[in-house]
């Protein structure tokens, strides 16, 4: 820490900074660049070669410079295209579902017709502690006929549902990111709640406003940058969906191997590691564009 | 305008937390309650159902009420922590290793750079900005796997360090440091703190990182609980049980249940136990992180 004296009365003679933010900064930067800029420019790199096999099917295999086969490969594989046609899919169900719930509970903790609010707060943010593999265990043997009450309780009511068939597997995934996440999310748009000057709504609500009215009209959108970053980060999450769908395919035989992009890339590296890069690369390309797009066109439309 | 609104304001603070609103109508507040309660059930109830299955043996899962806990919760934790030798209690060791370590010092690393960024001008401050940004954006799933490879050649993987390592970084955590330092550290402040001849190493360390706490906590929990949850990292670069953290201790014996059907019970109980941890710590440390959580948010 002491590298400071010499460079302490340099810096008085000095009128910019110098050296200082560098020294703050290297420190996250060197890490940054080995866990992050470095992997992702290597499996860019990893995703032009091909294994080529020299002598036979049992010969060498070697590795040669391919151009793009691996990614005419990822985009002609059905495979691949199903498992982002899922996730896809699950994103825009689930998402607005998750980010509605979330925002009609984080109102409801700031308004005025709620009691308890504190014990509220706190017992929905308890999922967000809960592991991802311990929620999928959790859910999987609330899932499982035999095992669960739930499905104990639905049959009683003569409503038989199998909660891990090919059909519905995907949702009952959806509930399980939807009750870990709600919470975390509801309280992200409750802290910018909170930051909304009080004076604002209390002078609509003199004007005889209604809670709806004051909720639609001034909430909402104060807190629109906050809705929109846990849009972001859910569409992040939905494209990474992996923990949930992979404990589940030990309980349920309709999550296959390429249930989601990322089981895909897990199940690929196996065997195929130039592949399997090549997916991933797509994969947070397609992230990128996806998220980024996302702010993009949100903040061009709060703008105008 | 001004005038009512200052009127308005001067009526409500002296009760900001206005909860006492009597001129609401019962309908809407029993309308409310009742959604409340609702989600309350589904947000709590999955753990109960947790609880009661901690509480019985093997056999009773399948052959017992769900709701109605059982008798041997502490014989079935007896048995978790004594299967192969303890090594529950080992993995919960190492993700406290991992959880604490990283996010300790991922939370010292993300606040210097964060406050750099924010209180220092210099060229490329927006570029690096710019690349942290990026890095929010990326898929850490995607970034595993050529994780794995790299290590492999450095001689890494299977180690504490091969999940230790990658836990250090947080972008998401610059960025809200960033924001948050520019906020609540005034430039006077700083400019003080250099007039009484303190380095700037020592300003950041005794003055804007108090000032700066409850960000520091908030970054400090989410990093927490993303190394404490995370398992596709570890399940890529560990095979050594030993090293194992708690959620791929239990994914293991997840996997094996079909085969050894007794292990469902010590999942099940091992569960329970690790959801304690970090439900706990945030309890303990809501009131520090609850102002620094809309930090993400202010632009």
């Amino acid at each position: 820490m002491d590298l400071a004296p010499a460079a302490k009365r340099d810096r008085k003679n000095r009128r910019g900074p110098g050296w200082t933010p560098l020294l703050f900064i290297l420190p996250f930067a060197v890490p940054f660049i080995l866990i992050y800029l470095i992997p992702i420019i290597y499996a860019a790199y990893q995703s032009l070669f091909k294994l080529q096999r020299t002598g036979g099917i049992f010969g060498k295999s070697t590795q040669v410079f391919g151009w793009f086969t691996q990614y005419a490969a990822v985009f002609s594989s059905a495979d691949f295209r199903s498992s982002v046609i899922r996730v896809l899919l699950f994103g825009v169900v689930q998402i607005p579902i998750m980010l509605i719930l979330a925002l009609a509970l984080a109102l409801l903790l700031d308004s005025t017709v709620v009691y308890l609010k504190r014990f509220f707060r706190i017992a929905f943010f308890v999922p967000y502690g809960i592991p991802g593999v311990i929620a999928a265990i959790m859910w999987g043997f609330i899932y499982s006929p035999g095992l669960s009450p739930i499905v104990a309780l639905l049959k009683k009511l003569s409503i038989s549902v199998d909660l891990l068939g090919s059909h519905v597997v995907l949702w009952s995934i959806a509930n399980v990111v939807t009750w870990t996440y709600a919470g975390y999310n509801m309280l992200i748009i409750y802290s910018a709640l909170l930051a909304i000057p009080t004076d604002l709504f209390e002078a609509a609500k003199l004007d005889g406003a209604s809670n709806w009215q004051i909720a639609r009209r001034i909430k909402i959108p104060s807190i629109l940058p906050a809705l929109i970053l846990t849009a972001v980060f859910s569409i992040i999450g939905t494209l990474q969906l992996f923990t949930e769908p992979i404990v589940f395919s030990q309980i349920s035989t309709n999550i296959t191997s390429s249930f989601t992009p990322n089981l895909l890339v897990y199940n690929a590296a196996q065997n195929n590691y130039n592949l399997s890069a090549a997916i991933s690369v797509t994969l947070a390309v397609g992230t990128f564009i996806l998220s980024f797009g996302f702010l993009k066109i949100t903040a061009r439309r709060a703008a105008s | 305008m001004s005038i009512l609104t200052d009127t308005a304001g001067a009526i409500t603070t002296p009760n900001s937390d206005s909860a006492k609103g009597p001129r609401e109508h019962p309908a809407s507040i029993v309308a409310s309650m009742t959604f409340m309660l609702v989600c309350l059930v589904y947000f709590l109830l999955p753990v109960y159902i947790l609880v009661v299955a901690a509480s019985k043996q093997q056999t009773q899962l399948a052959s017992t009420n769900g709701m109605v806990p059982g008798g041997s919760l502490f014989s079935n934790f007896g048995a978790l922590f004594s299967q192969q030798d303890g090594i529950y209690l080992k993995w919960l060791l190492n993700s406290v290793i991992y959880a604490v370590g990283g996010a300790v010092i991922g939370t010292i690393l993300a606040a210097m750079a964060g406050y750099a960024l924010a209180k220092y001008q210099f060229k490329g401050r927006e570029f690096v900005f710019n690349v942290v940004l990026g890095g929010v954006l990326m898929p850490a799933t995607a970034l595993a796997l050529p994780l794995f490879l790299i290590f492999t050649k450095v001689h890494l993987t299977n180690t504490y360090w091969s999940v230790l390592l990658p836990s250090i970084v947080s972008p998401f955590g610059v960025y809200l440091s960033r924001i948050f330092a520019g906020a609540s550290v005034p430039d006077e402040l700083i400019e003080a703190g250099r007039l009484d001849g303190s380095g700037e190493f020592r300003i950041f360390f005794t003055i804007a990182t108090r000032l700066m706490a409850p960000a520091l906590v908030t970054i400090f929990l989410f990093q927490f609980v993303a190394i404490w949850n995370n398992f596709f990292l570890p399940l890529v670069m560990l095979q050594n049980q030993n090293l194992y953290p708690v959620t791929l201790g239990l994914f293991s014996w997840q996997s094996q249940i079909s085969r050894v059907p007794l292990l469902q019970s010590l999942v099940i109980a091992g569960a329970v136990i690790a959801v304690i941890p970090v439900v706990a710590m945030f309890l303990s440390l809501q009131r520090f992180w609850k102002g620094g959580l809309s930090a993400g948010s202010v632009k």
